[in-house]
């Protein structure tokens, strides 16, 4: 780059890199090339991978994880965590399949598992924003409560015969291949792209993760900003309530059980600071797809649930650990 | 092995304020540069046992520069310091405990979650003969030395369940713990109430008649001249006089610290204040303010001036809505207005420069023109969508009009110096129009170039209409800036001086409150 170094008036670039070169240093691209890796090894290992039913329906993975991965990705990035939202899941989950027993119908059901959701959402956020209580602790604490009152209404007994429009959800197809649960995955990410990266609100995210003080001495109105996220990821949760309670046509209080880990990896493996003050939605969906192809992958092979668990710990540990490992190198060498 | 406070109990006492005695520590033509500033240079000090040596200076004077030298922490890049007439090689803070150097700083670091004879004991802990600390011995002897400077503290607490007095007195125990024969007092009393004040007075007198030698940094007129038997003064980071305390007048002093400063040129300006803006009314707070009354017009520079801890950016924390105060008005162009949240005082058009830049001024980790932006969001969105193009336009007019040094707006504001990071703090708050920009220190910490930027800059406001206020506590800055001065001290505003009536004697006295008595 050539620039003249004009002393009587300084002008400041506005960017020292194009877009397009500082994409190309980005996690997503380690992500496309680990995706790509993930799409050749399963394709090679097994016959059945490369069909698109059999793509279809390892789409099941992750879309439902994913709804609440965008919300948790800008909760994270706010410096904020929600440990419950599986807990939220088995909740919404119950309410409406006690709604089911009392006769409501789909329209009804949908409004009642997002309610749930939204209510669980606020009660997270009054404690954290209204209280200045810690939220890894406070959703701990949710955690245990959501999912034990699932248990008390439900002990060992399961809620069933949900209506078949309410399927439509979790089983329908818009066309071909493309599953509703697609489509709905799809809207989310393209919103959640939109209000991160593009809007005043997605600013104001980011620069509560990086500097919470600062942002409220930037006139930033911080508790509001975070309450939002909360009910936002209640909300997301509540969805995934619907969807999976549709896909599964049953509640049980088990449902959903240990899914904030692999939220919770989701988001990190898609380059969110768990600091807080960085990440993207774009990379939250690759790891979404990452992490459900991987997940598929391995059920094909007929590898056991545990293993899998093993690898997808592996996974994020090494996506995280070796451009560290890489960077330590280079300081090393110079 | 014998305790400490065996050890201790049989060290005989040196009689007090030996004038006859040697210096225990001296030092030499201490010189010490920083990038762009000489902190010290050339400094001789010495401490006698037995005797209290009270230090003082304005800000900025090399005072914690000296201490930071006595204590290992920086290394003077000339001269000597010697005890004993031994020299001493003090490279880190740990040579400075071993050499019996113990300094006590005005917020001492201490460890909440542990026990207080933990906390005196860190470091040094006595063993039992496993190589595991003896709690047993530890307390005991924590409870001697407690015992020897008069506290009555248990040392089984934990220390986060005592008061700041108590925590000062633990952290001079523990300075005694590691024996000390020199021990370094920065303005111990800044934080306390009158009756633990007393407490720290009492302490200084018991450790002279152990044949301490003590420095004593304050601000304070009336205490120096109740403890200290001797006197030095640092201006610019130069000695400018020392002597014993029975020789000097508080005028002397006074004088000496204010002198004449040097390479400082403040713009030239021709102020002409217009109409009133911001008035506030008995505006006070439960703990660190009350009766606060002032006015402030357009093109006006208003200074306020006080020691640390007077309760200046508490006001204007208040007043950006950051704090909450308990009472008051405030007016703006003469309707009240309430302020409950700095996004309220932004919109009242009042912006706020803190002293903190690193925590509340800039979003470190965020690019320039985000930070630039901030503040402004909403009025570079529609519809909720920020405007990439007009963020960028905004960043760039007024990062251009503070003469930023930077390699592109879209850098991370952290790899940015202390006085370009200033500059990007006070471009966001421009970008918002603002009626009342309320600076609180706000070339503290920042290079000579950005310094006189930053001061053009303000003149620069105040003639286009604005309504300044600057907390500063420097001297220089204060007269060269302000067309008013408002002093507070202990929360309260105890002058108003403009004209003939501003000067460094008057400012001095005014904050430190000597010569009220009189």
């Amino acid at each position: 780059m050539s620039e003249t170094t004009g002393v009587e008036m300084r002008i400041i670039p506005d960017r020292l890199r194009s877009r397009l070169q500082r994409a190309m240093r980005s996690w997503e691209v380690l992500l496309v090339a680990v995706a790509v890796g993930v799409f050749t090894f399963n394709s090679l290992a097994s016959p059945f991978f490369l069909d698109a039913w059999n793509l279809s329906d390892a789409t099941f993975n992750f879309t439902e994880k994913a709804m609440i991965a965008f919300a948790m990705a800008l909760l994270i990035i706010a410096g904020e965590i929600d440990l419950s939202v599986a807990s939220i899941i088995a909740l919404a989950s119950t309410a409406m399949g006690a709604a089911v027993q009392l006769g409501f119908d789909t329209p009804a059901l949908l409004l009642i598992g997002l309610g749930t959701g939204l209510l669980c959402g606020a009660f997270n956020g009054f404690l954290v924003t209204g209280l200045g209580l810690p939220s890894i602790v406070v959703t701990i604490g949710t955690l245990s409560l959501f999912r034990g009152i699932a248990y008390m209404v439900l002990g060992d007994q399961s809620y069933g015969g949900y209506p078949s429009s309410f399927a439509w959800f979790g089983q329908g197809y818009v066309w071909w291949v493309i599953t509703v649960e697609m489509v709905i995955f799809a809207i989310c990410a393209v919103v959640f792209w939109i209000v991160l990266h593009f809007t005043q609100f997605g600013r104001t995210v980011y620069a509560i993760g990086n500097n919470p003080t600062a942002a409220l001495f930037s006139g930033i109105r911080v508790a509001r900003v975070k309450f939002t996220l909360f009910l936002l990821t209640g909300l997301m949760s509540g969805l995934a309530a619907v969807c999976l309670t549709s896909r599964l046509a049953s509640t049980r209080p088990s449902i959903a059980l240990g899914w904030e880990l692999e939220v919770v990896t989701m988001v990190v493996l898609g380059g969110v600071s768990i600091l807080g003050g960085s990440g993207t939605i774009p990379g939250v969906v690759l790891a979404a797809i990452i992490m459900g192809m991987v997940t598929f992958g391995l059920g094909l092979l007929n590898v056991p649930g545990i293993v899998m668990s093993i690898f997808v710990g592996l996974l994020l540990i090494s996506v995280i650990a070796i451009p560290r490992l890489l960077g330590l190198v280079k300081v090393r060498l110079t | 092995m014998s305790t400490v406070a065996q050890k201790m109990a049989a060290r005989p006492a040196t009689p007090p304020g030996g004038v006859d005695a040697r210096p225990v520590l001296s030092l030499r033509g201490i010189d010490k540069q920083f990038p762009g500033v000489k902190a010290l240079s050339g400094v001789d000090l010495d401490l006698y046992p037995g005797e209290v040596t009270a230090l003082v200076g304005e800000n900025g004077a090399g005072k914690s520069t000296i201490v930071k030298v006595l204590t290992g922490i920086y290394k003077p890049d000339a001269g000597t310091v010697s005890m004993h007439d031994q020299p001493l090689h003090l490279t880190s803070a740990q040579d400075a405990v071993k050499a019996g150097i113990a300094a006590i700083h005005q917020e001492t670091v201490l460890f909440d979650e542990l026990t207080v004879a933990e906390n005196v004991f860190i470091g040094h802990a006595p063993r039992n003969r496993f190589g595991a600390i003896d709690h047993e011995a530890m307390r005991r002897d924590a409870a001697a030395i407690l015992k020897r400077i008069g506290a009555d503290i248990n040392p089984a607490v934990r220390l986060a369940d005592l008061g700041i007095a108590s925590r000062h007195l633990v952290a001079i125990a523990r300075a005694l713990s590691a024996e000390a024969s020199v021990v370094v007092l920065d303005e111990p009393t800044a934080a306390l109430s009158a009756h633990e004040i007393e407490e720290v007075y009492a302490l200084v007198e018991r450790l002279k008649e152990d044949g301490k030698a003590i420095l004593f940094i304050s601000h304070k007129f009336d205490e120096i001249f109740r403890i200290a038997d001797r006197w030095t003064v640092f201006r610019d980071g130069e000695l400018v006089g020392a002597g014993r305390i029975d020789g000097v007048s508080e005028d002397d002093l006074v004088r000496l610290m204010v002198g004449r400063h040097v390479g400082q040129v403040f713009p030239e300006r021709k102020s002409t204040p217009g109409a009133e803006v911001l008035a506030v009314k008995q505006y006070a707070h439960p703990t660190e303010f009350d009766a606060i009354n002032f006015t402030l017009r357009t093109g006006e520079i208003l200074g306020f001036y006080g020691l640390v801890g007077a309760g200046r950016s508490e006001v204007m924390q208040a007043l950006f809505g950051v704090t909450k105060p308990s009472s008051g008005e405030v007016l703006l162009d003469g309707k009240p207005k309430t302020i409950k949240s700095p996004a309220d005082a932004i919109e009242a058009g009042i912006v706020y420069v803190p002293e903190d830049r690193g925590r509340q001024g800039a979003v470190l980790g965020l690019p320039i023109v985000d930070n630039v932006a901030l503040p402004s969001l909403g009025a570079l969105s529609r519809g909720g969508f920020v405007k990439m193009a007009e963020e960028y336009a905004l960043a760039r007019t007024y990062t251009q009009r503070l003469d930023l040094r930077a390699a592109a707006l879209d850098q991370d504001i952290g790899e940015l110096s202390g006085g370009n990071q200033q500059k990007v703090v006070i471009a966001k708050w421009l970008a918002t129009k603002p009626r009342v920009i309320i600076l609180d220190e706000p070339t503290k910490g920042i290079d000579i170039g950005s310094k006189a930027a930053v001061h053009d800059f303000m003149a620069e406001l105040a003639a286009e209409g604005l309504a300044v206020i600057m907390v500063s506590s420097e001297i220089p800055e204060v007269l060269g800036m302000s067309d008013r001065v408002i002093v507070m001290r202990e929360g309260l505003i105890v002058a108003e001086l403009s004209g003939d009536d501003l000067t460094p004697e008057r400012l001095v006295r005014e904050a430190a409150g000597y010569g009220e008595a009189a």
